[in-house]
Parts: C-alpha cells; structure tokens; sequence
C-alpha cells in the first residue's frame, strides 16, 4: 500500500466515523461540530485528488458558511441543546432495508462501470486551470443553464429571506 | 599572499550570494548533504518539506514576540504612556517575561465547560492563522506553497479560525463568552461578504488566484488601479481580525473578556498570539495583493531585497493598523451591521462591477491611461456614495438604547446650604 492509499484509508474513515458521530450525537452542538469534521474530511478527500480548487471551496463554502450558520441556528434554538428522547423509532428496520438496497445499487453500478478496476492516468496540469471551468459555466452549450437557474434559485431566496425579516419588524412596530 | 586574498574574495562572495538568495542555497546544500547520506528523492522532498514548513511556523511564532512588543510600544505612545521599558533595551525582552508568566500559569476549567471544544478552540486558530503564513510569498524565492488557489485558501482557512472562536464561545459555558460567540459569527461572516467582492479585484487584474502570480503581475500596484477596493479591502480585513474599532467579541467595558473569559494560562496566550499574528498577517496580505508585495527594484535577482521590501510595505500598513486601534472607539454592534451591509456591501459591489468594465475596455498596456480612468472611475463612486450617504439618505434619528438613569445617591444628613439655595423654584 503507497502512502497516498494509507493517508486515504485515514481520511476516509474519520469522515465516516465523524459523520455516524453527528448522527448520533446527544448534543445537537456536538452534532453540529461533528458534521464540521466530516465535511472537512471530504475537502481532503479533493484535495488528495489534486482538486484543490474544489478543496478549499469545500472548506469555504461548507465549513464557512453552511456549518456555522448551522451552529449559529443551533445556539438559537434551545436553551438545553440535548436531546434526552430515543434516537431510533419503530420503523428503523425499514430505512436500514431502503438503505441497503441503495448500497448495494450503488456498489453494483460502480463495480459495473468497466473503469473502476483500471487506475487511470493522472490529468495533466491545463486540466485544472480555473479559467477552464469558469468559461464552461457561462458557455451556452456547456453549464449555463443549471448555473443561471441556481442564481436565480439563490436570488429567490434571498428575496424570501429579506421579506419574511421585513414583515416582522412591522409586526413589532404595530 | 595573492592566495589567501583570492581565497577571501571568493568567501565574501559566496556570503553575499547566500545573504541575496538564503532559502535556495539552503534547499541545495540540504539535498546535497542529504543525497550524500543516501536519502532518495522523495524523502529528501518530504524532509526539506517538513523542515520548511516547521521553520516558516516557529518563524511565525517567535515574530509573534516582537509584534507583542511593538504594539504595546506603538500603543503608549499613541496614550501618551511610554509602553513597556523595563526588562532589557527600550523593554524589549517584556514578552519573554510575560511568556515565562504565561507559560507556569495553571490551567482552569470551568465547571460544565464542553471539554473538547473548549480546548481545541486555542489550537484551532492559532493554527488557522499560521497555516495562512503558507501561501504568503515572501520573495520570488520565499514562499510555503505556491497554489493555484491562493487566494480563496486564505478565506477558507480564516473561516478555521472563526470556528476557534465560536468553540471557545460555546464550550465556556460562560453567557459572556456566548455573546461573544454570537457576535463572532455575525461580525466575521458579514465583513467576509465585502472582503470576497473586493478581492476579485487582484485577481481579476492578474488573472490567477494565486498569490505568487499577483504579486508578481503588479507592474503598477493595484492601489494605484483600484484605490476604493483597497480602501474596502483594508477596513473588511481589520474586521475580519477583530480588531478596534470592531473588536465587539472581546469588548472590555461589555463583556469582561469576551470569547476568551475563561481561559488562562497558555490557553488564553495561544488567542493571545492568534490575535497578535493576524493582524500581522492581515498585513502582509495587504501588502501582497495591493501594494506589489516583494516587488520592487532587483528584486527579482536579489531576492532578499523582496524580502525587506515587503517588510517595509507591510510594516506601513501594520502601523496604520495600530494606528485605527488605538485612536478610534469602539462601533456598536448595529452600527457595525449597518456599515457592512448597508454601505460596504453594495460599495463593493459598484466598484467590482466598475473596475471589471473598465478593465475590458482599456487594453492593458496603456497603463497611464488605465490608472486614470481607474482613479476617476474610483473617485465618482466615492463622491456618489458619500452624497447618497449624506444627502439623499433622509436623516434618522439615533434609536435610543438606553435612558440615563438616576444614580443611587446616599441620603446626606446635613444637605449643603449652597445647593438648597440654588434650586429651581425655592423661594420664589
């Protein structure tokens, strides 16, 4: 085994661990800190494919942004921040069967796809030029389309966010 | 005679040779002795990484003690006070005296304090701000690493450091140090959303988020190009640093310490130097992405002479640093809200759009020109946001926060004759 393969044994596994801990973490604070982890693990993961760019987007967007918000609604939400209640419901064995079956589905498909067996041949270094993919995002017959639509999905938001803030503030006043 | 002469000649140079250009003859005599003992490549390669990357941290860490010593030096000043002047020449070996203090002070845990955040909150942002100093160029030679993505690495990796700051906040089990918590996420995660826009700037001028190529494309500064988005850019990042007058996480006078309330000994020291490191490095960024970082002239075949000219410049910009945190008052937290997002936000945004237009329509080489259109171009938006701001914005009045309430006063046994005279409505 090459060190790559050990360093991504490692990585994969404390993203896997660290992502079944923020599952069933107590404290929901725990959870949130757990899912940083886990998150942080899959930016290592691209950054040992030699993604970088995506790598520190990872940890940027994810890490940066989407977990502290998530902190951030978790230190609002409660005052005791623990969840003393059962962590299964009675149904547990049908969601472990949906998800064996979507294992398995998925394990097939890859081990199907004639590639998976062959290691293939590293990209050469044009292939991670930035350049590259931000004119095959704003290229018509390349990514325009599911790009301008997440924009504008982003900009609907942020007008639903500004609305709902708005309109509270009126409700106090009155 | 003639011999040794020639033998000293050739000394001498070899010395200055190695004074010019230190980190490459270094890499080479390494790998030479290395090679020599019978190392292969990939060894060599990970050793001289390890050696590197270990010598640039404790760089980082030991400079941290002089920045100590400046800034509270610097600081007195500013109060009319003569800053620490004790312990060796002009106080200088003070932080070595706090260091020892620090470093045999005990360690106290709070009752209910959420052990694992709590202690892992110190080490994640010292960590986070030298693991900026990574891709820092500090000559055409000097560098950690050179990635292609330098720039959206330092936002990334500040995003680290304000997960250290939530950790402590939360993990203290303190309401102080929540608060803190709480402000933390606010200030760092709206003063990030300028900070982003406007450092598209560099990168669009040169074309590459890595921080080697913008330095090394700054044939004219980019403050000379886009003056405005330097101007945001220095204000979002002595935010982003929490330092005064936006240092609401660590408000003395509101929340005792802030995040770090309850830690003690090298604890509170590691936010200590994290504090003191950051704005260091917030100014060497600066410098880097605005003020052409090593370049200058021979800088190229020197490379030491990089090295002292980005010292100079971000020395210039660290003061200036020290200079806002000691002379302005501190922002209310709404305020601070306000400015971010109701007048530095959009400002980026005008600029950004402005500049990227301006910078297709001029070709590149006409570099006067370019500056002069930049500079009106900079100058309008000022003018138009300063007027919008004063003028056409109406005039609110300041919300009251709070009423000034009567002091608690001792009954006075025998009330001063004066006093009983002058009242409103006495006698007459």
């Amino acid at each position: 085994m090459s060190a790559g393969q050990v360093i991504f044994l490692l990585v994969g596994a404390v993203t896997l661990g660290s992502g079944i801990a923020a599952v069933n973490a107590r404290k929901m604070l725990h959870a949130a800190l757990w899912l940083v982890l886990s998150l942080l693990g899959v930016a290592f993961i691209f950054a040992l494919l030699e993604a970088s760019f995506f790598a520190v987007v990872q940890v940027l967007v994810y890490i940066g942004a989407i977990a502290i918000l998530i902190i951030f609604a978790v230190m609002l939400s409660r005052s005791s921040l623990t969840d003393e209640g059962t962590q299964t419901n009675p149904r547990w064995w049908l969601a472990a069967l949906g998800l064996l079956i979507l294992f398995v589905g998925i394990c097939a498909a890859i081990l199907l796809w004639p590639k998976v067996t062959s290691i293939p041949a590293p990209l050469p270094a044009s292939a991670t030029d930035l350049a590259t993919l931000g004119k095959e995002l704003v290229n018509p017959n390349g990514y325009l389309v599911p790009f301008e639509l997440s924009s504008i999905l982003l900009l609907a938001t942020l007008v639903g966010a500004i609305y709902t803030a708005v309109e509270k503030k009126e409700e106090i006043k009155k | 005679m003639a011999v040794i002469w020639q033998n000293i000649l050739t000394f001498l140079q070899g010395v200055l040779r190695f004074i010019g250009d230190p980190i490459t003859i270094l890499n080479q005599w390494l790998t030479g002795v290395l090679s020599g003992w019978g190392a292969n490549a990939t060894l060599i390669q990970v050793i001289l990484a390890i050696l590197g990357g270990a010598s640039l941290v404790l760089g980082g860490l030991f400079f941290t003690v002089f920045l100590i010593w400046l800034e509270r030096k610097v600081g007195g000043r500013f109060q009319d006070r003569l800053g620490p002047n004790r312990v060796g020449p002009w106080g200088l070996f003070q932080p070595l005296a706090d260091m020892v203090k620090i470093f045999t002070k005990e360690y106290i845990t709070p009752t209910g304090a959420d052990k694992i955040p709590y202690n892992l909150a110190p080490v994640l942002s010292v960590g986070a701000v030298l693991a900026v100093i990574a891709v820092i160029p500090f000559a055409s030679t000097i560098f950690g690493v050179n990635i292609n993505v330098g720039v959206v690495y330092l936002m990334a990796v500040g995003a680290i450091g304000e997960l250290g700051i939530i950790m402590a906040g939360l993990g203290s089990n303190n309401k102080y140090a929540l608060i803190a918590g709480f402000r933390a996420v606010a200030n760092l995660i709206s003063y990030e959303v300028p900070m982003v826009l406007v450092l598209l700037i560099p990168v669009m001028f040169s074309g590459s988020l890595g921080m080697n190529d913008i330095a090394r494309s700054q044939n004219v500064w980019y403050i000379f190009l886009a003056p405005l988005s330097a101007a945001i850019f220095f204000i979002a990042s002595i935010a982003e640093n929490s330092r005064a007058p936006f240092d609401l996480i660590e408000a003395d006078s509101e929340l005792v310490a802030g995040f770090n309330v309850e830690y003690s000994g090298l604890k509170f020291g590691m936010f200590y130097v994290a504090d003191f490191l950051h704005s260091a490095t917030a100014a060497l960024i600066f410098a880097t992405l605005f003020l052409g970082g090593w370049r200058g002239p021979g800088a190229e075949s020197i490379p030491i002479l990089g090295f002292i000219y980005l010292s100079v410049k971000a020395t210039v910009v660290y003061f200036l640093i020290l200079h806002i945190r000691f002379t302005v008052p501190r922002f209310r937290i709404d305020q601070m809200m306000n400015f971010n997002w109701k007048f530095l936000t959009p400002l980026a945004l005008v600029v950004l759009a402005a500049t990227a237009v301006v910078d297709k329509a001029i070709p590149s080489n006409l570099t006067a020109l370019r500056i002069g259109v930049n500079w009106i171009v900079n100058i309008a938006i000022w003018v138009a946001a300063d007027r919008l701001v004063r003028v056409v914005a109406p005039k609110r009045v300041v919300p009251e926060v709070a009423r000034p309430r009567p002091l608690a006063r001792p009954p006075l046994a025998n009330p001063p004759q004066a006093a009983a005279e002058h009242e409103p409505g006495g006698e007459a």
